[in-house]
């Protein structure tokens, strides 16, 4: 909120909207505009995953043992390389931006086909994980044969596919979105030419690996420190 | 058509004395209100000549007044119910034990001496009660209006209430939690005896096991005693006289052994392994009843639990 | 050229961006689920005529109260005044063109028609019988009727509610005149900015829980149901951190509606703006901590239960507040009785009736008595009909003119709010005395006893129905035969009216310009 000490005084001259006075650079304005929408829809997402982590804690409190069990299941290396790739590719996110706003038609290009290389990199790494988990027999519900077959084991799971199958869905989505304004970059003469644009995908994009950050400790790593 | 309901328990009466303050209270306030809207609207209609001269915006003591003297009075309130509250839940080792059981759409009753009823339920007057609920299925809720006690019961966890019936006669038991189609028909009785007429009542009718000796009879049924016994030659923790007592946990935690621990160890046997054995108890789930369970508590609660 | 005029083919109605044509899209919707939900209050209250169950089913009465619930709360009343009058006005009371993402604002619409969809499909198939709330393990092991596609309903309307929150968010921080200032802005766009903070923060939760609940239920493998390890007190507090703040995402609008009504016809500036802003976010802020008051039976500890006692009063202070406001704004006014303040009005009478009952619901040890029977439905359906419900309709008349250009028949508009009022207290005060004295919620058949209370209930909601369906009369005649409406004629304030009724399609030809204080009445003024 913007409310300075200066505008609470309602009856005093508060701060102007800039924009409708038509003293502000309108594309800077719509930068500015797009960037809150996409922190508010942020916003949403955190509490999106909140409710997800909120029952994992649930189960973690309640068989901490069960949950560290069942996390030996999970094929650490590929959730560690998959983190790897994640953050490579927000480092690429990060850098495209950057040529955006140096207005470096060509290498933001290039960049945001990188970011969206190892974004389908993972989502192929995670296919193949998925893969594994079904011949082993890990899906709960559908094909669920773990050895010490208890209750937390089965939850486990079941909140390891509900919460990394809609982090990939978002990371999907992030892919397309990428690859289109990517697209859309390929001649400079195009309208549409919008930082704006990159700046909010960036935003996505460093959440949906933040998402991650927190994911592959919770269900990769929970048994090495014990 | 009944327009006031019977003050059947200890705790009946201070609720009501909680209503009817609020009511008092409330009151008071609303009709003020309505009045002063009422006397505006009149006063200062559209068209009267009346002094409108120096009317406020805003008036900060007067705003500031009307915010902290309600939270005043709700903090009382707060305070007020709150330690009503406390009476609904006490520890009363004395006090006497029910078991309930809420099923698609039936309520099941215990008593101690092991007489079961169906949708009814017989207390003794001025005796306290302590009400064990559980549930087979859905969530059901056991109330009983004239008693002023509601509680839920939870499948997969017991529930608790402690009251003492302070007058005879018949009153409604009724579910309140919707549990599906005959959620309206899933009622009962519950019928408040003098103490001697209850003592008869309990001794009378089917020649009962106690709910005790049931448990026992359980226990060996489903096999408990194959490990449990002392004399078995796996190796799992003796539960005589369990019933209370700490119990120290594999992963350093110790909890006292009570019914919601026992009904977890028979369910979900490795959440709580005991220290200094293996978790090798397979679960009951599926195979002992909210029923068989309860009898299995009572029969370990009893003493000299395992040569009976 | 207004925006009506703009074009008049379906399609241009069905592409457009103009977030009045929007809030218009919404409000025709809306009314069309209003009396869906309505029919099925309808036949439940027929039902309850006699004691025993013996105008529908057991099943059937469930899947009525059931559908009644889910379409009055997610399709109704959580829309109604956002969505609508949200949607058509907050831009304008600004001095704004547009919201900040027009585009989104029409997706959100058609995410709504998709949702509504759903639910519709649900009902068609042979309905639902989990009560609104959903509580496990009924509806994911028990119930065996069309649970998940109500489900998916309700969690795709979800991201309409979302989307419709976070372009005003945005539109208020980065669309204002020059000169509207925080503390120049109208309490409605203030309850508006709130509730869709609400929205935003809220709704996502209610999504993951029912992902969770649909998977739940369609693979037999999940978190809430106890036999297969779960909890179902996880699913309700999950369910009832989403389902308190939605009270006042219903709530609040209504009051932004009431304080500009209110304001208007007393001719006097609203008493304590500043404060009614702080309350506005006090209860906004303040709901998100109470969820726990629907769980105090539920085998939560009794510690939490206390906790959430605590909480819930003070989430009493913010609303007595604004009661106490609104009458001291009448005090010196000069007091027009419209149709709109009439409803304004009745509002606040029934507000404060179920505001003030909500207290006996926070009181831990009373709330043990009255949960979960009539007095519950009775508060509730004081604060939602009889609050947002009201207020909305008065909010419909107030800017009938503004939004179509025509006058309606004040007369008329009185009968009308009267025969609500009067309906609405016949239908719901018997049901507080009905809680009080043991009758549960949802129950098909009742022990005869409660005959006659539930009569009058039932009476009441004759009178009810015919005041709904004054309105959509005399309002519908007026759009073709009403006189034409002036660009002010209640000669209020805001910015909305000080453009022609009904606005250009941006709005104001010139942005305005903003240097004074909202709502600068004053009630000595002679009005022509």
């Amino acid at each position: 909120m913007s409310a300075s000490s200066r505008e609470i005084d309602a009856g005093g001259r508060g701060e102007p909207d800039r924009h409708a006075r038509g003293d502000v650079d309108p594309r800077a304005w719509r930068e500015e505009t797009a960037s809150l929408g996409m922190w508010v829809f942020l916003a949403t997402e955190l509490m999106f995953f909140g409710g997800l982590f909120l029952a994992y804690l649930y189960l973690r409190t309640h068989d901490p043992e069960g949950v560290a069990a069942a996390s030996t299941h999970t094929h650490e290396w590929l959730g560690t390389i998959n983190t790897a790739i994640l953050l490579t590719s927000s480092f690429a996110m990060a850098l495209a931006v950057h040529a955006a706003k140096d207005a470096r038609r060509k290498a933001a290009q290039r960049l945001l086909v990188v970011t969206a290389a190892f974004g389908l990199a993972f989502l192929v790494v995670k296919g193949i994980e998925y893969g594994m988990e079904w011949r082993d027999g890990l899906v709960p519900g559908l094909r669920f044969t773990l050895a010490e077959n208890t209750r937390t084991a089965t939850l486990f799971f079941f909140l390891y596919f509900v919460a990394t199958g809609i982090h990939a869905v978002h990371l999907a989505i992030g892919v397309a979105t990428v690859l289109w304004i990517a697209w859309r970059l390929r001649a400079a003469a195009l309208p549409g030419w919008r930082v704006d644009e990159i700046d909010v995908l960036g935003l996505y994009w460093h959440f949906v690996d933040a998402v991650w950050i927190f994911l592959y400790p919770l269900f990769y790593l929970v048994n090495l420190n014990a | 058509m009944r327009w006031s309901i019977p003050q059947a328990s200890d705790l009946a009466g201070r609720v009501d004395a909680l209503f009817f303050t609020l009511l008092a209270i409330t009151g008071l306030v609303a009709l003020a209100i309505f009045v002063l809207i009422f006397i505006f609207c009149i006063r200062y209609r559209r068209g009267a000549r009346v002094d409108r001269s120096g009317a406020p915006a805003n008036n900060f003591p007067l705003e500031l007044g009307w915010t902290l003297t309600p939270l005043a009075i709700f903090l009382a309130i707060f305070g007020w119910a709150a330690h009503v509250y406390g009476g609904f839940y006490r520890d009363d080792p004395s006090a006497m034990p029910v078991w309930v059981v809420g099923k698609q759409w039936m309520w099941r009753v215990e008593h101690a001496n092991g007489r079961r009823e169906i949708d009814e339920l017989h207390l003794p007057l001025g005796r306290p009660v302590r009400v064990v609920l559980a549930s087979e299925d859905v969530i059901h809720s056991f109330y009983v209006p004239a008693f002023r006690v509601k509680q839920d019961a939870v499948p997969g966890r017991y529930t608790m209430l402690a009251f003492t019936p302070t007058r005879e006669g018949t009153f409604d038991l009724r579910c309140s939690e919707y549990c599906g189609t005959d959620h309206a028909r899933m009622a009962g009785r519950v019928t408040v005896m003098a103490p001697a007429a209850f003592d008869a009542w309990l001794a009378q009718g089917t020649p009962a096991q106690s709910m005790a000796a049931r448990g026992f009879a359980t226990f060996r049924r489903l096999g408990c005693s194959g490990c449990h016994d002392p004399r078995s030659t796996v190796h799992a923790p003796d539960l005589n006289g369990i019933y209370g007592r700490v119990v120290h946990l594999q992963d350093g935690r110790s909890v006292v052994a009570d019914e919601a621990y026992i009904r977890d160890s028979i369910l979900l046997p490795r959440r709580d392994v005991v220290a200094g054995f293996e978790p090798v108890m397979p679960s009951f789930q599926g195979e002992a009843s909210e029923g068989d369970i309860l009898e299995i508590i009572a029969y370990l609660k009893s003493p000299g639990t395992a040569h009976p | 050229m207004s925006y009506l005029e703009e074009g008049f083919t379906l399609r241009s109605w069905l592409t457009t961006r103009d977030h009045k044509r929007i809030g218009i899209l919404y409000a025709l919707a809306i009314t069309v689920f209003f009396f869906l939900g309505g029919a099925a209050a309808a036949i439940i209250r027929l039902e309850l005529l006699t004691p025993q169950g013996d105008l529908v089913s057991a099943d059937t009465y469930n899947k009525l109260f059931t559908i009644h619930g889910v379409v009055m709360v997610w399709f109704f009343l959580i829309p109604s005044i956002p969505s609508t009058l949200g949607n058509f006005l907050l831009p304008m009371m600004i001095g704004a063109r547009e919201v900040a993402f027009p585009r989104l604002n029409i997706i959100s619409w058609y995410i709504y028609v998709l949702g509504a969809t759903f639910t519709v499909g649900a009902v068609i198939a042979g309905g639902v019988d989990t009560g609104w709330t959903f509580y496990t393990p009924l509806s994911t092991l028990f119930s065996n009727t069309h649970v998940v596609a109500a489900v998916m309903g309700v969690f795709i309307v979800g991201f309409s509610s979302i989307l419709t929150g976070l372009n005003f968010i945005v539109t208020v921080h980065r669309m204002r005149a020059p000169g509207m200032t925080w503390f120049r802005m109208p309490l409605f766009v203030w309850a508006n900015y709130a509730t869709s903070l609400i929205l935003v923060l809220a709704t996502p939760v209610l999504a993951m829980t029912l992902v969770l609940l649909a998977t739940e239920r369609l693979l037999h493998v999940g978190i809430f149901d106890p036999a297969l390890g779960g909890d179902p007190l996880l699913f309700q507090h999950l369910f009832w951190f989403y389902s308190h703040p939605a009270v006042y995402i219903m709530v609040l609008p209504a009051m932004g509606v009431a304080s500009e009504i209110i304001t208007c016809f007393a001719r006097k500036r609203i008493f304590g703006y500043k404060f009614m802003c702080y309350a506005i976010l006090g209860i906004a802020g303040f709901g998100f901590l109470v969820w726990g008051h629907h769980m105090f039976v539920s085998g939560q500890s009794a510690y939490a239960g206390m906790v959430f006692s605590m909480l819930s009063f003070m989430v009493a202070v913010p609303s007595a507040i604004k009661v106490f406001n609104w009458t001291a704004t009448l005090y010196k006014g000069s007091i027009e009785f419209t149709a709109p303040m009439l409803y304004a009005l009745g509002f606040v009478g029934l507000f404060t009736i179920g505001g003030m009952t909500g207290l006996y619901l926070a009181a831990i040890a009373l709330d043990v008595h009255l949960t979960d029977t009539y007095f519950v439905i009775a508060h509730f359906h004081y604060i939602m009909v009889g609050g947002s419900v009201m207020a909305y309709l008065g909010g419909i008349h107030f800017w009938w003119p503004k939004i179509t250009g025509r006058l309606y028949s004040e007369a008329w508009g009185r009968v009308g709010a009267i025969t609500i009022f009067a309906g609405f207290n016949l239908t719901f005060f018997p049901q507080y005395l009905l809680g009080f004295l043991g009758m549960p919620r949802r129950y098909h058949s009742y022990p005869p006893e409660f005959q006659l209370l539930n009569i009058l209930s039932s009476a009441g909601a004759a009178v009810l129905a015919v005041g709904y369906l004054l309105p959509l009369i005399y309002l519908g005649w007026s759009l073709f035969l009403g006189k034409r409406a002036s660009p002010n004629p209640w000669h209020a304030r805001g910015l909305e009216w000080k453009t022609a009724s009904p606005p250009p399609k941006e709005n104001f030809h010139e942005t305005p310009e903003v240097d004074a204080v909202p709502y600068a009445y004053n009630p000595e003024e002679k009005l022509a």
